[in-house]
């Protein structure tokens, strides 16, 4: 059956709705206000620990964003991977079902559009938002890291970055859409929420803690056998890792910031023939490296979107 | 009334799995006519009301709503039609015109139409003053007239309001049942689905009475009250007197003889036996007044389904 009319007539009205509500909202200051103090905290204690030792490497801003600075006992890259994750599900926790629980939805979806518009303009909204606070804290780190070291970033470290940002915007993304699926399936926000969360403590903990060497011992045999260290082993935990999305974010961080980085699976002797350790790669290698681990992020988001859009279009609108 | 049909609804069918919402249903409402439905919950009102929106996908039958399918072509249906859902709800965070502002940029609405259809939808419900306030602090008969605001708005050729009333208090309840009639008169189609039983009958021109996903009744209350309650015409007396039960009672044609005070009665008659109630009460007793009662529809609606729930 064919629908008359455009499924995203109106869409770019909701966007702008939802944009203004989310950027405006006491949600929006919060999440500022935790990005600025990550910002502020790790690139001030990354910037005294780097002056210390300027002149050592060619990539300061990418030490900046890699070293865990004494006395904090990680880096800005796992610290952007963690909270990530938290802003992007605080932003879609409630996406769809406020929505219902505030009888809206049947009074927005009674104005001549369709519900692709309204799905698609609130998700695309709450990226912006996202993307708005990922991109104030590349910024203000890019700024103190400007002020307290004395240098620009190099134009290959510049494109690194912004290839990091890239990733973390994508990485965010496939949160959100798992936020927005949540407050789709779930009628109470704070259910959606713990939903969220609650995958996003099983990726990270226990999905190669726990489930990843049980699930591959099954798949493939025990990790080490009679001549030592077991490939199919080795293969299939790694494939089994990279269903999850830290892993894949993890992947793209230590590749892009990391110059040296050459493979991101395992490695034998014969590929090492030639090689210069320690050498860096371009930037355009690396980013051929981390090609599959973006687009990967990328459709998991679209993927992780398309399945609430199906599970939207056949509930039932009664509030 | 003019003939124009702006709602046609044909075997209109909804099933959810095993479930039945609304069964063949066969619908049909004018222009500048206000049609109530009536009938307990579950029993289908709002299914079909969705139905019509397009918001939920018929199983079986056709629609057509002005001119349009509901289900091919929804976004020419809803420009066409206002909607006020029950318990309607808004975004509290936001002013009572930025509300209504986003669901008229959504119907396609310019800015200046906004602002100027705003300030003259918010005068006719009386709420000129609080445009500017948050809907946060509204009570929930605000709420209620900034929906019908809403559906002002949009000047639609149909209007389909879902329990509009449910939580209004007497007055305003009034007040709303006028600016339903004010909707009739500038041509605007209504349906209205209400538990209110009088307040349908003060307003509708036809009501349809749903039972099990089905229209099992409709038509005028007349109509209906020939056809539930049985007798043709429904007569009041006011008479003071001995005996003038048993004597109406005994009367050929009279179906049914209530007392409804010390002096009043209602006599249910296969037809118009005014004339002969009044010779034969005269001579023996004090008439003081004679004349058709307005059937009611509350007793119609009763009437029907302890009928139904006796044949169960």
């Amino acid at each position: 059956m064919r629908r008359s009319g455009s499924p995203f007539t109106g869409a770019g009205i909701v966007l702008a709705k939802e944009a203004a509500d989310q950027l405006s909202g006491i949600r929006m200051v919060v999440i500022e206000a935790l990005v600025f103090l990550i910002a502020l905290v790790l690139a001030w204690f990354s910037t005294t620990t780097i002056r210390e030792s300027i002149g050592q490497s060619p990539f300061l801003f990418l030490r900046l964003l890699t070293m865990a600075p004494d006395p904090i006992p990680f880096s800005f890259i796992d610290t952007v991977g963690l909270v990530t994750p938290i802003i992007a599900i605080a932003l879609g926790f409630d996406a769809i079902n406020a929505e219902f629980n505030q009888r809206t939805l049947s009074r927005i979806l009674a104005q001549p559009i369709y519900r692709d518009a309204l799905l698609l303009g609130k998700f695309l909204a709450r990226l912006l938002a996202l993307t708005i606070a990922l991109l104030s804290l590349w910024l203000l780190v890019l700024g103190v890291g400007f002020l307290r070291l004395g240098l620009p970033p190099s134009g290959e470290e510049l494109v690194r970055m912004l290839g990091f940002l890239v990733a973390t915007i994508a990485y965010g993304g496939v949160w959100l859409a798992v936020a927005f699926l949540f407050s789709i399936l779930f009628r109470a926000p704070a259910t959606a929420a713990l939903a969220a969360l609650g995958l996003w403590l099983v990726f990270s903990f226990f999905w190669s803690l726990v489930i990843k060497p049980l699930v591959a011992t099954l798949i493939a045999g025990p990790p080490e056998d009679i001549f030592g260290p077991n490939l199919a082993y080795i293969q299939t935990s790694q494939a089994l890792d990279r269903i999850s999305p830290n892993t894949l974010y993890a992947e793209i961080a230590l590749a892009l910031l990391q110059p040296a980085t050459r493979t991101l699976g395992p490695v034998f002797i014969s590929q090492l023939r030639g090689a210069l350790l320690g050498a860096p790669l371009p930037a355009s290698q690396s980013f051929i490296l981390v090609w599959p681990q973006l687009t990967g992020l990328i459709a998991a988001m679209i993927l992780i979107f398309a399945v609430g859009y199906v599970v939207f279009q056949r509930q039932e609108i009664r509030a | 009334m003019t003939d124009e049909v702006v709602i046609r609804a044909a075997g209109l069918t909804k099933r959810y799995a095993a479930t039945l919402a609304v069964d063949h249903i066969d619908l049909e409402v004018h222009s500048a006519e206000i049609v109530g439905i009536l009938g307990p919950n579950g029993s289908g009102k709002t299914t079909t009301i969705l139905m019509l929106l397009g918001l939920t996908e018929p199983t079986e039958g056709r629609a057509e709503v002005a001119g349009f399918d509901p289900l091919r072509e929804p976004l020419e249906v809803k420009r066409r039609v206002g909607y006020l859902p029950d318990s309607v709800g808004f975004y509290d965070g936001l002013s009572a015109h930025d509300n209504l502002a986003y669901t008229a940029r959504l119907a396609g609405m310019s800015r200046g139409a906004i602002d100027e259809r705003f300030a003259e939808a918010l005068a006719r419900v009386g709420l000129p003053e609080v445009g500017r306030e948050r809907v946060g602090t509204f009570s929930r008969g605000m709420r209620q007239r900034l929906g019908l605001a809403e559906v002002l708005m949009k000047r639609p050729s149909i209007a389909i309001l879902d329990e509009p009333t449910a939580t209004l208090d007497p007055h305003s309840t009034q007040e709303f049942l006028g600016m339903i009639r004010a909707l009739k008169k500038e041509g605007t189609a209504v349906l209205l689905s209400s538990h209110h039983l009088d307040q349908v009958q003060t307003v509708c021109d036809r009501v349809a009475l749903f039972n099990q996903g089905r229209i099992a009744l409709s038509g005028s209350v007349t109509d209906l009250a020939q056809r539930v309650l049985g007798g043709g015409h429904v007569i009041d007396i006011e008479v003071r007197g001995p005996g003038v039960r048993d004597r109406l009672a005994a009367m050929p044609g009279v179906v049914r003889v209530q007392m409804l005070g010390p002096e009043l009665y209602r006599v249910d008659c296969a037809r118009d036996l005014r004339p002969e109630i009044a010779r034969l009460l005269a001579p023996s007793s004090e008439l003081t007044g004679i004349r058709f009662a307005e059937p009611s529809l509350n007793e119609v609606y009763t009437r029907y389904f302890d009928e139904v729930r006796h044949a169960a």
